[in-house]
């Protein structure tokens, strides 16, 4: 197979959700000795991309968006071991810590959100669901990330969210990180309310904040 | 995989509607029923009726009403303008179509009702052309900027041209037959090719108690010999124009279909004719007729549960409002209608986009009423055992992290198994302020635009155009009328 054959392929692959054929292309493409990057820009990229236009039309929904993310999730777990061994970099567009506040085990919503961030080229810690708040701030400092995103689907839960943010303004560390708020609760004037920098309706658009909190 | 079932409901027992009919046929033997038209009262002399001639009553044996029912078709099939697509009006199969003959049309601006003219017709028309869940169209409007002498041919003439579904019509006058039959035969490109594919059904209605005027009794002749399925639209009033009971309506609404069905069969065995109706519950405080009742609702389930039994194609006046306007009432009283005639198995169902007790269309309750008609096929789909095992694989393994979002179980059947109506707001609280808090009515508004926009109409070929107006033009020449309205897209 030539190198534009298998970003056809790749791109097919993540538009219709199709894992296994993802997983496999990933690892020809490593057998075959191409440019990861190249196949990533040109197969995986461009196929997430078409998968945001048809969620954007309203062709597509959820299950097509997270099994989309899925699949290049899938490829880059075979590239990235590569990647670090030939001691290339992975273009990133920002390091994202998230997940579901302390006291809230609903993680649907931010696996969601953690996917299509991941499949749109940013590196993404997942912390999982009931993360305590210091967790936050140390992995954030830790991996001296770019964004925090909080999750929380109760209105009891939801506090930890304004909570976190004064703990990062106690220990000066706000303004550092860019912070993200969601969940079934949360809206535009709760993010306000708590001086978060964004909040998300929902996946795709979570993927549009951060980007646009980059370009600011 | 274990067989899906088709949820029914069914109101009467056995007993009680062997009880109804056992009633009707009595009283189309010894009572009789007034038939105003003289060939149909010959066509009753003629197969050895008693005929009182001074009254027009006839007297109808049991014996000629089971000999009618064996040779009437329990299925008729439909055809589209194009003659391609079928649709099986029978057994359970259940259709939709706008409500009929409103005079007046809501207007979404001004939120009055006022008389509708040919532009809302060819609207009305395109509009129901695009609505998936609405399969037959019907001449919905009555046009008020042609004389009234041709209204009957005129929405006819109308809906051929602007649309490709079947169409539920009628006469409004004998003479109203000859043209709109001439306008079938042109669509179809012979009589014969007509009698094999059906394009309409001309509706009837017997005047209550227990009459056939002279102009219906002509339609069902005259259909009967075209091959173009009658459907009998008996319309008692509970306590007022029949029996107050809902099982004393029933009765004479059995007497009514099956003296009609009769009729048909004797101008030609083998006619296609739908046991319908559009009876009410009759408000005694305010006199008027709700077709939004739960009554009347329950006399249209019992009357197509006692068609099935007869073994007949069913119709009724369900999935409509008497609400002026589109609010809560309008759609709790259609979506109530939708579903009881549904899960009742009703074949062709007459109401979306309807109010105000049958007088009034709405193009923005058509496109709410196209999303219950929607969820009302969802619901007698039923549910389905779609794999084998039904779920326990999807299970294996699991961990508290397992979620079904991204499973290929998922992405495979959940489009099948739920639907997504348009209209209906399923927003976050915020996303729907962001989108200006709007009512349903108003995102129906929108859609009436945008599908309007985005679907020009179904024309038939340039010749058949011609065809179809000549055949207006002559008919309304006939009339004394000598131009017609402009037809504006």
């Amino acid at each position: 197979m030539d190198k534009e054959e298998l970003f056809d392929k790749m791109e097919k692959a993540i538009i219709e959700g199709d894992k296994e054929e993802a997983e496999s292309l990933a690892k020809e493409a490593v057998k075959e000795n191409l440019d990861l990057n190249e196949v990533i820009e040109k197969g995986c990229v461009p196929g997430i991309q078409k998968v945001g236009d048809l969620w954007e039309k309203g062709e597509y929904f959820l299950p097509e968006l997270i099994t989309s993310a899925e699949c290049m999730k899938a490829a880059m777990e075979v590239f990235k071991p590569e990647l670090k061994k030939a001691n290339i970099e992975t273009r990133s567009y920002g390091k994202i810590v998230i997940g579901t506040v302390e006291g809230d085990i609903h993680d649907i919503g931010k696996n969601l959100v953690a996917s299509m961030l991941s499949a749109n080229g940013f590196e993404v810690i997942d912390l999982g669901a009931d993360v305590k708040l210091e967790k936050f701030i140390e992995k954030s400092e830790a991996e001296n990330a770019d964004f925090i995103c909080l999750s929380a689907l109760l209105t009891t839960t939801m506090l930890g969210q304004k909570k976190a943010i004064e703990m990062l303004k106690e220990k000066n560390l706000f303004g550092r990180f860019k912070v993200l708020v969601g969940g079934a609760p949360v809206n535009q004037k709760w993010a306000n309310d708590i001086g978060a920098d964004g909040y998300a309706e929902n996946a795709m658009i979570a993927v549009k904040a951060v980007k646009k909190l980059i370009e600011e | 995989m274990i067989k899906t079932i088709r949820p029914k409901l069914e109101l009467l027992s056995r007993d009680l509607i062997q009880k109804i009919i056992e009633e009707a046929y009595d009283i189309l033997e010894k009572q009789g029923v007034f038939v105003e038209n003289q060939e149909a009262l010959k066509l009753l002399r003629e197969a050895e009726m008693k005929v009182d001639e001074s009254t027009q009553r006839v007297h109808i044996t049991s014996q000629l009403v089971k000999d009618c029912l064996s040779s009437t078709p329990s299925i008729i099939r439909l055809y589209d303008r194009a003659g391609e697509r079928e649709f099986i009006v029978g057994e359970d199969h259940v259709h939709f179509d706008p409500g009929s003959a409103a005079v007046t049309i809501l207007d979404h601006k001004t939120v009055e009702q006022r008389k509708a003219s040919t532009g809302d017709l060819v609207k009305f028309y395109c509009l129901t052309e695009c609505l998936e869940y609405i399969h037959f169209q019907s001449t919905g409007l009555i046009s008020s900027d042609v004389p009234d002498l041709i209204s009957d041919s005129y929405r006819l003439y109308l809906g051929l041209q602007f649309s490709k579904k079947p169409v539920v019509t009628g006469t409004f006058r004998v003479e109203g037959f000859k043209p709109m039959f001439d306008m079938l035969v042109a669509v179809r490109g012979s009589e014969k090719e007509l009698v094999e594919k059906p394009l309409a059904i001309f509706d009837a209605c017997p005047s209550p108690p227990l009459k056939w005027s002279n102009l219906t009794t002509q339609s069902l002749i005259d259909c009967a010999r075209a091959g173009i399925p009658s459907e009998l639209i008996s319309m008692g009033m509970t306590g007022a124009t029949s029996p107050v009971t809902i099982a004393g309506t029933l009765v004479q609404h059995v007497v009514e279909n099956l003296s009609g069905l009769v009729i048909c069969q004797l101008a030609k065995k083998g006619a296609p004719v739908i046991f319908g109706g559009s009876p009410s519950s009759f408000d005694m405080r305010k006199g008027t007729t709700p077709m939004g009742a739960i009554e009347t609702m329950m006399i249209d389930s019992a009357y197509a549960q006692i068609g099935k039994y007869l073994n007949l194609p069913t119709h009724a006046y369900m999935g409509l409002s008497d609400s002026k306007i589109n609010d809560s009432q309008a759609g709790f009283e259609t979506g109530i209608g939708a579903i009881v005639a549904v899960l009742s198995g009703v074949n062709v169902i007459s109401g979306p986009g309807m109010m105000d007790f049958e007088s009034c269309q709405s193009l923005e309750k058509l496109v709410i009423d196209n999303e219950i008609c929607g969820m009302a096929y969802r619901l007698i789909d039923g549910i389905s055992q779609r794999d084998e095992p039904i779920a326990k694989n999807l299970f294996e393994g699991f961990t508290p992290d397992t979620q079904f979002l991204s499973m290929p179980h998922t992405r495979k059947w959940y489009r099948e198994e739920h639907i997504f109506p348009k209209v209906v707001d399923r927003d976050t609280y915020d996303y729907w302020v962001y989108l200006g808090k709007k009512s349903i009515t108003d995102r129906a508004s929108e859609e009436v635009e945008r599908i309007l926009q985005e679907n020009p109409p179904h024309l038939p070929d340039e010749a058949l155009q011609k065809e179809l107006q000549k055949i207006m033009t002559a008919d309304a020449k006939n009339c004394g009328i000598s131009s017609l309205p402009e037809i504006k897209l």
